[in-house]
């Protein structure tokens, strides 16, 4: 980086360095010795100032046709009849896919990460319509225009038959479900335990259906050349999205290629989805490269969503708020075509213990579209149930929330019996309450007025897996000096790229400016997806593997031949020869909020998190993961809801205008602040960061609308009319 | 999205033939809600009479002491010209609170006006919805209707009309003007948006292929003192869950003229007349201020989901017109 | 008479003219990153409902997805192509890349785009919801945090960049005229 006069007189930075991509300091000169843990701008930053970064939808292909998919209108039944010869006339219109043509698929697999297709993905595989929105049809044309208009005018024909979406915490037809959990964890004697407990929280609490909603809709474009099929496409994990369609379409992975260079976010909704499937059919009916681009409404059935819970919660605790019974049990729903749990009640089998302690993860299956992984996949939701029941715990005690917390740090995992890998949540909030001003802090709810507002302040812990997985990464020593990563991982915004270039340096002994990293290509092998907070930190592990074996090839003073010199690693051993122990971030959330009681408006005023996340490798990028997921959960805690119409059994208001998320008025100053969190015994140092800013956020919202109000809300998100009704459902 | 012709007006007796009596043709300005709606299959119109070029896009005091709103003027221009903020603040107040500042600077006066519902089952053409294909039901009545009229409904519709900026002009006696191919018309906004009745289909007493040309104000000193409230899900670039448009003229301590009208309950913006004469030469207190409220809302009929918006609407209204009486106090 | 679907129209493109036959139901953004390969303006929700697709039309910042095409003939359209000056970024460009206004990246033109109108409403002493008196005789009102994220609240980020978005406005407001202006050159020859 230099700082040059511009020619208006304006200082301003450039990037004239001969070697290297953009890379440019916020501030300082750059370290020379090690990048990790100084702010850096995004190497591809000036791309995306500039709009030249190219996302999916947005890549030219020659001879392009455009698919778009037609979704049933009907919640349950049967497709009849699909009028297609109709469409097929009007102008334009190149082919239309349905049950009856589609080529067969293979869905009885498990993929990278352990799961069988959800057959959402699978589509046109039969007459079977499961829910409202689910993918019937394909119209392929020659332009966007005229495949809407056609997709639009295609008459399909039902058998309807009665549908159930209802879903309510007394139902009956529910059973117990693993996900990547155990369903059940159980000890003590909870019932015993209760009744002789001084102090008894029982509450139920319930969230609703969420969207992920990336800005980016999904996008994909396949082509078939010969036999080699070749998908541009918007996923977080690129070999991930490979070995699905190599499976669904019976093709060896090795002749199938899929490129996902820039990605508009993902937060667990972009894997194999049935645009990507659709476009790679119609692709070869039509033998032309085929786009398919879901509407923003499509994505509401289409792209999965976090399914609502209902959650119960009974803590039970001596007088000084020593937890006797934990008991935490969570109803979430999915699709009678695949199964999908929100796996909220894992949340205390890290971080509270009890002497009895039960956890539970219920399902029932109605007819709607398939939930899958959102942000901070049960934690989220979880943590809003558990952390508020913590704080009427607080209350009924007359502890301070803090103190309540740290009286129950756990010494081992609470179910596992594991030794904790670090477990700062202390750290974290004894930073985060002198930050906040929490000792100031009166703890008597409803009493704090400026103007038409009632103020108030909460707080609650966090945590999150840090978990890895094995990935595999190559470096290249080129001949003029510079080194060039490969590897299959996605930066959905992570700022996974810039990451990777500055672990890299350190690993490589050598300046950010001479590596360049390359990801979002199959073509570099398998990789972890960006996904579970383990992107980073499994990416980082196969880099530094690789940039350590590199560092011993090259011997000093001799040159690099012109094809450089290039070594592969792979983290599988490694990972599978980890410890076994608890290992997660932790964290702690403070939210004060101003609610007018005449018309119900909550603003969350301020917000600071303080995280206890391993080494945090970028500074400058670190800080929008910790907040943006804090910002999740303020939008989580008043804005996001998906409706669903009980009669026509699908979304009502599925768009951007229906369903809410935070925008810039909502979102006051969020702070986030990290603590030391060092395991001198792990090979990598680096944690996830995508997830843990959302935990317990929502809660701390919640905490403080009761402490600025004296109302506790229970149900998210605390609308106007649910505050205006005393809390209870309007 | 059907294929449709296009042609752009340059002047009004243009535009009006151009769209003659075609009912499969409509007048395009802004474009942020007819386009949108043509998206969703809502609006399918065969032919486009582009009208934002016209000259109708200027905004002038009367000799009266009114203004005059020209149809095509944006809703950032309205918002931000010196008569609107020094004479009329409730105006300028409802429109900043709509929608955002791209597309203030796309959506006309003339547009803002004749915009469709947001109810969602309007917009999601797979569904029933009798405003849309009249005689396929109300889902709403029985439906998701937290966001729904408490006043002025029918069985056949609970729909809310969704304009900030009609609210305020609604409270200021705005007239609409417009042109047809026979005569000019005129009609006060009370007028303007038909009953919902059995036709919520037809929102507006504009004769067929009329075209808006102007809306003016009459003089109203009261607006020196007035502003606009909304309360909705969202703090900015939301839809209102309820709003209140008021001006309030204070004389020792009594109150001598009031403005009021309601936001997001009805199928139009809802003139709270009964509140006014309630609220006419009574003590400008909180008291006061609660029985007019009261005397407007004994007319609500709340679904299911909507009774907070009695509450909701009363406790805005004595709010609103507290700060209104205090800022006159001071 | 048959109806006439299409036309030939010319936009004016960051100083370029394109001529190009469109169909009538070509929106604007759909025109840019379909037809002219210029795919920096993002499409986020095609319904005016996220700001994504944020341009600037003779100087205002319009939603494209909204706007059809050939309703935008004749008039100056921006995109956030046409917004660096060769290397040198616009200054607003500049404070989003060096406070990182972004994640993903998806949403940023459309903030970009639309800080600049932002700061082009503000100096020409517009007022905002956010603003506590409206009246002319308040005079303008303070570019602060609260004012900035009411204005730019037509612009949705799902990753939540919104707290460096705020920061990086602010920023470039500090380099005056230029912050608020898309430097465009002048006229060239028609392109296509």
């Amino acid at each position: 980086m230099t700082t040059t006069e511009a020619p208006s007189g304006h200082p301003t930075t450039t990037n004239e360095a001969p070697l290297g991509p953009t890379m440019t300091t916020t501030a300082a000169p750059l370290a020379p010795v090690r990048a990790v843990g100084t702010g850096h701008v995004r190497v591809e930053g000036r791309d995306k100032v500039t709009g030249a970064a190219r996302y999916a939808g947005e890549v030219p292909f020659a001879e392009l046709a455009h698919g778009w998919l037609v979704l049933s209108t009907v919640a349950l039944g049967r497709i009849r009849d699909i009028e297609a010869d109709a469409v097929l006339a009007l102008p334009g219109v190149l082919a239309v896919l349905d049950h009856r043509n589609a080529p067969p698929l293979k869905t009885d697999y498990v993929g990278l990460l352990g799961t069988v297709p959800d057959p959402t993905c699978a589509v046109f595989q039969s007459d079977r319509v499961p829910h409202r929105g689910w993918p019937v049809a394909l119209v392929v044309a020659e332009t966007s225009e005229q495949a809407r208009e056609a997709a639009e005018a295609l008459v399909v024909h039902y058998e309807q038959v009665p549908h159930d979406v209802e879903f309510t915490g007394d139902r009956h037809d529910t059973h117990p479900a693993d996900g990547h959990m155990p369903a059940v964890t159980d000890k003590g004697d909870l019932e015993a335990e209760l009744a002789a407990s001084a102090v008894v929280v029982d509450a139920t609490y319930t969230t609703p259906e969420e969207h992920h909603h990336p800005m980016e809709p999904h996008a994909a474009t396949a082509r078939w050349e010969g036999d080699r099929l070749e998908v541009v496409d918007s996923n977080q994990g690129s070999t991930w999205v490979v070995g699905e369609l190599a499976n669904l379409f019976s093709l060896d992975p090795a002749s199938v290629r899929v490129r996902s260079e820039h990605v508009g976010g993902g937060f667990g909704s972009k894997g194999v989805r049935a645009h990507q499937v659709a476009a790679v059919m119609a692709s070869g009916m039509v033998g032309r490269p085929v786009r398919v681009v879901l509407t923003r409404r499509q994505m509401f059935t289409l792209a999965g969503h976090r399914s609502p819970t209902v959650q119960r919660v009974r803590l039970g605790a001596d007088a000084d708020g020593r937890l006797r019974a934990l008991d935490h049990r969570s109803l979430s729903r999915t699709s009678t075509v695949y199964e999908f749990v929100e796996p909220s009640a894992g949340v205390a089998r890290v971080m509270y213990d009890a002497d009895a302690h039960h956890t539970e993860n219920r399902l029932v299956r109605l007819d709607v579209p398939s939930p899958t992984w959102m942000r901070a996949p049960g934690e989220a939701p979880g943590s809003f149930a558990l952390e508020a029941a913590l704080d009427e715990l607080a209350d009924k005690c007359g502890i301070d929330p803090i103190a309540l917390r740290l009286r129950n740090e756990p010494e081992v995992g609470p179910v596992s019996g594991l030794p904790f890998a670090g477990r700062n949540l202390r750290a974290c909030f004894e930073e985060g309450a002198h930050r906040f001003g929490w000792d100031r802090r009166d703890p008597r709810p409803g009493v704090r007025r400026e103007g038409r507002w009632l103020l108030g302040t909460g707080t609650a812990a966090a945590s999150f897996g840090a978990g890895a997985a094995p990935s595999t990464a190559s470096i290249t020593a080129e001949a003029d000096g510079r080194f060039t990563v490969r590897i299959a991982a996605a930066d959905i915004g992570t700022g996974a790229r810039t990451a990777l270039t500055l672990v890299a340096a350190d690993a490589l002994h050598v300046p950010p400016e001479r590596v360049r990293v390359h990801l979002g290509d199959s073509a570099f092998g398998p990789a972890m997806i960006a996904g579970g907070s383990m992107g980073t930190r499994s990416w980082s592990w196969a880099v530094m593997a690789a940039a350590d074996e590199l560092r011993e090839r090259l011997v000093p003073g001799a040159a690099i031949p012109a094809g450089g010199i290039t070594v592969r690693s792979d983290t599988t051993a490694a990972i599978a020869a980890l410890a076994q122990k608890e290992r997660h971030s932790f964290g702690a959330q403070f939210a004060e909020v101003a609610v007018d009681p005449a018309t119900g408006e909550v603003r969350v005023r301020r917000m600071l998190g303080v995280f206890a996340a391993g080494r945090i490798v970028n500074p400058l990028t670190a800080r929008g993961q910790f907040t943006g997921g804090m910002i999740w959960g303020i939008s989580m805690a008043l804005h996001e809801e998906a409706a669903r119409d009980a009669t026509s059994g699908g979304p009502v208001g599925a768009d951007l205008a229906g369903y809410h998320v935070a925008t810039h008025a909502d979102v006051p100053r969020v702070e986030a602040y990290w603590v030391e969190d060092d395991d001198p015994d792990d090979p990598v140092g680096i944690k996830g960061i995508g997830e843990i800013g959302i935990v317990g956020a929502a809660a701390a919202v919640a905490n403080a609308v009761w402490h600025a109000t004296g109302v506790r809300h229970r149900s998210l998100p605390i609308r106007p009319d649910r505050v205006l009704t005393g809390g209870r459902d309007a | 999205m059907r294929e449709f012709g296009y042609r752009r007006a340059s002047d009004v007796p243009g535009a009006v033939a151009l769209l003659g009596s075609d009912p499969d043709a409509r007048y395009l300005a802004g474009g942020t809600n007819l386009v949108d709606l043509m998206k969703t299959g809502v609006e399918r119109p065969g032919r486009l009479v582009d009208v934002r070029g016209l000259p109708l896009d200027r905004v002038e005091a009367t000799p009266a002491g009114g203004v005059r709103i020209g149809a095509t003027v944006t809703n950032s221009d309205l918002a931000a010209h010196p008569l609107i903020r020094d004479r009329y603040p409730v105006l300028a107040q409802a429109v900043l609170a709509g929608a955002s500042g791209q597309l203030r600077n796309m959506a006309t006066v003339g547009g803002n006006l004749l915009q469709r519902t947001r109810c969602a089952y309007f917009a999601d053409a797979t569904g029933p919805c009798n405003k849309r294909a009249p005689g396929s039901g109300c889902p709403a009545v029985r439906g998701e209707n937290r966001n729904h009229a408490i006043l002025g409904a029918s069985a056949q519709c609970v729909a809310v009309h969704p304009s900030d900026m009609a609210v305020a002009l609604a409270a200021l006696d705005g007239v609409v003007h417009y042109e047809t191919a026979q005569r000019p018309g005129e009609l006060p906004l009370g007028w303007f948006y038909l009953p919902v009745a059995d036709t919520p289909h037809r929102e507006t007493a504009l004769p067929p292929g009329a075209l808006i040309t102007d809306v003016t104000l009459p003089p109203a000193p009261v607006a020196v003192r007035s502003r606009y409230r909304k309360v909705r899900e969202r703090a900015s670039y939301a839809f209102a869950v309820g709003s209140v448009a008021a001006a309030l003229d204070v004389r020792d301590g009594v109150v001598r003229e009031v403005r009021l009208a309601y936001g997001a309950v009805a199928s139009r913006p809802w003139r709270a007349r009964a509140a006014e004469r309630t609220l006419t030469g009574a003590p400008a207190d909180a008291e006061s201020f609660a029985a007019a409220a009261d005397a407007e809302l004994a007319a609500a009929r709340p679904l299911s989901d909507n009774g907070f918006k009695v509450t909701l609407m009363r406790n805005l209204t004595v709010a609103v017109l507290s700060e209104l009486a205090e800022e006159g106090a001071r | 008479m048959a109806l006439v679907t299409s036309s030939v129209i010319t936009l004016h493109i960051n100083g370029e003219r394109y001529s190009l036959p469109v169909d009538h139901r070509t929106t604007l953004l759909d025109a840019l990153r379909e037809r002219l390969d210029l795919t920096g303006t993002k499409k986020g929700c095609d319904q005016g409902q996220c700001g994504a697709c944020t341009v600037l039309v003779d100087g205002r910042r319009t939603v494209a997805c909204l706007q059809l095409a050939i309703a935008a003939e004749g008039r100056e359209i921006t995109t956030v192509e046409g917004l660096a000056d060769g290397d040198r970024l616009h200054p607003v460009q500049q404070a989003f890349l060096d406070l990182d206004g972004y994640q993903c990246g998806y949403c940023t033109p459309g903030q970009i785009c639309s800080a600049i109108g932002v700061l082009a409403e503000h100096a020409a002493g517009w007022p905002s919801a956010a603003s506590a008196d409206v009246r002319p005789a308040a005079g303008p009102p303070p570019l602060t945090a609260d004012e900035i994220r009411e204005r730019m609240s037509g612009n949705l980020c799902r990753c939540g960049a919104y707290t460096s978005i705020v920061e990086a406005v602010a920023r470039a407001a500090e380099s005056g005229p230029a912050s608020r202006t898309a430097v465009v050159p002048g006229p060239k020859e028609p392109a296509a």
